[in-house]
């Protein structure tokens, strides 16, 4: 059992404009954080806040959306704060863990010879270090599906490029400084592409539409290629 | 019922209110630009403020009327005729069959919404009709419309049939061929939002603004904005004075929404509109209040803004009385359109 050592006072809680409040869960970055954020969203799944639309972690929050008509912001952060002293820090159930298969290197992964020649690596080095690494899924947005992976291994965290690609593949497998993560959906982006996945990590006719939610574990698996193209058509034909 | 796509304007695509339940997916809530405009469009042909309308940006689309429907335009200005007969906007409007809706010049705002009663029938995804031209999800086909497009629409509610068998009575009586047929009354410029003066747009401060320095602040609320030309349903983005932080600050990204004001390293301000990401790592200098999003949405790129600071319960209060008013007009239609028979 852990012991609730964080202070739910007014002070956490702020607008974000008249129809969200975001709760502070920290000021930086920690497992401890990470742990009161998953918490906190736990509970809110299981309480009722009439009022109550959504929430969304992110990396130190959650932020609430709610309707004003039904309850105005000051009597929100009433019954939340009071609900939030109640709540009891959970330690989370097992998280589930998630291996994304990932073929890396050429056509599917043109900046891994500059990852690996900016840390004096070879390509093979900067694989092993990747997916020997253990990945936090800390919060999904962006763009839909969109993990921001905290655990990246220093040894390979590399600035994203100079000037952003006009069009990354979804699949794309990316590190941007210390974060490292999968671009769901075809899009601009500017991180340094490694690899690609042949999962699909946006899944509009899922009830969960997302592959990876807040609060998953992720290891990263090397394929060939020719089994990223077996997986990559069973994945269509789904 | 359906409508006939013979051209599809620039940018016309079915949105409703948007999609609620999939921020922590990563998924916007997306929906119609001008809520108000929209809002009151559904109004008028006697729909509940979900249906489905049609958004249309500057320049309006051509479209073929099947059958006699109730619709309405509400929003910008886009010089709407139906055989060279001008359509009034803010009324209901019966158009008849075989008809075609025309567009012309954009003469006031940006966006236009066409409501027909019943709504527009496309599927739901993710529990809304709006298109999503980044995923490509709902409206039609995920896309904005195209020649050819039909658009099947929903059974009117039955209010909606009262009112258009009364006008189509009218329309017997008259003997003569009308092609539109529309009441008298609308709703008057004193019951919408001012899209037409000098936009300034209403701000609260964020639990960042005072990480800006005094002076940014001061000039973010002394000078005016320019709406430049590479602003879309995601975000608006402004030129003019240079906004800094009073230090450099590797902020943590956090869920952003709709009307939240960010600064990217350049200093220049971007406000997040409807297809807005859900997460943003930027420095947040304000909040546009809700009151004020529908004026920005009729905001033309080139268009001059300033902002004027109020706090978050008055914005709180602006945002109670805007829906209380939105409940009065709804009833006014009711009243209005219940007594066009007999008068």
């Amino acid at each position: 059992m852990t012991k609730q050592t964080y202070a739910w006072t007014e002070e956490i809680l702020s607008p974000l404009g008249e129809t969200a409040v975001i709760i502070d869960c920290g000021d930086h970055l920690s497992e401890a954080v990470q742990r009161r954020v998953m918490s906190v969203c736990a509970f809110l799944e299981k309480s009722s806040l009439p009022a109550m639309i959504e929430w969304v972690p992110s990396y130190t929050s959650v932020t609430v959306f709610y309707d004003p008509f039904i309850s105005p912001y000051p009597e929100l952060c009433r019954i939340l704060l009071q609900q939030l002293n109640q709540m009891k820090e959970s330690v989370q159930d097992k998280p589930r863990t998630v291996t994304i298969p990932v073929c890396y290197g050429g056509e599917w992964g043109p900046d891994l010879n500059y990852v690996a020649s900016e840390h004096g690596l070879t390509p093979e080095d900067v694989i092993a270090i990747h997916t020997s690494g253990d990945y936090l899924v800390h919060m999904i947005g962006f763009a839909p599906g969109f993990p921001y992976l905290g655990g990246l291994s220093e040894l390979i965290a590399t600035p994203r490029r100079a000037t952003p690609r006009l069009r990354v593949e979804a699949g794309t497998v990316g590190i941007g400084g210390k974060q490292t993560g999968i671009y769901p959906v075809d899009t601009p982006g500017g991180w340094q592409c490694i690899g690609q996945t042949p999962l699909r990590l946006f899944r509009p006719e899922e009830n969960v539409p997302s592959l990876l939610v807040a609060g998953d574990r992720v290891r990263f698996k090397q394929i060939t290629m020719q089994d990223y193209l077996a997986l990559k058509r069973k994945e269509g034909e789904r | 019922m359906s409508i006939e796509v013979i051209r599809p304007g620039l940018l016309s695509t079915v949105q409703d209110e948007g999609r609620t339940g999939y921020r922590r997916y990563g998924i916007h809530p997306g929906g119609v630009m001008d809520t108000f405009a929209a809002r009151a469009a559904n109004m008028l042909v006697g729909n509940s403020r979900h249906a489905a309308v049609l958004e249309m940006t500057m320049t309006g689309p051509e479209l073929r009327f099947q059958e006699s429907q109730l619709v309405s335009l509400c929003g910008a200005d886009l010089t709407a005729t139906v055989d060279h007969l001008p359509v009034p906007l803010w009324r209901p409007v019966l158009v008849r069959a075989g008809s075609v809706l025309k567009f012309g010049q954009c003469r006031h705002g940006l966006r236009g919404y066409l409501a027909i009663a019943g709504g527009i029938a496309v599927p739901e995804v993710m529990g809304s009709r709006s298109t999503d031209l980044k995923t490509g999800l709902g409206g039609v086909e995920g896309r904005a419309l195209r020649v050819g497009d039909l658009l099947s629409i929903g059974e009117p509610s039955g209010e909606a049939q009262g009112w258009m068998h009364r006008m189509e009575q009218q329309v017997k009586e008259s003997e003569r061929d009308h092609r539109i047929l529309a009441p008298a009354w609308l709703l008057s410029e004193r019951e919408r939002p001012d899209y037409y003066g000098q936009p300034v747009i209403r701000v609260m401060e964020s639990k960042d603004s005072s990480l800006f320095s005094q002076e940014s602040l001061g000039q973010f609320y002394a000078e005016k904005y320019v709406i430049s030309s590479q602003s879309d349903r995601m975000g608006y983005r402004l030129q003019g004075s240079r906004v800094e932080l009073d230090q450099p600050l590797d902020r943590l990204s956090e869920a952003v929404t709709y009307g939240t004001v960010q600064v990217p390293p350049d200093g220049q301000p971007i406000i997040l509109m409807a297809d807005h990401q859900t997460i943003g790592g930027y420095p947040v200098i304000a909040q546009v209040a809700r009151v004020d999003m529908p004026i920005l949405a009729q905001a033309r790129p080139g268009t001059r803004i300033s902002f004027k600071k109020i706090t978050h319960d008055q914005a709180g209060q602006l945002y109670m009385e805007q829906e209380i008013n939105m409940q009065l007009i709804d009833k006014l239609i009711r009243r209005r359109m219940a007594g066009m028979g007999s008068a």
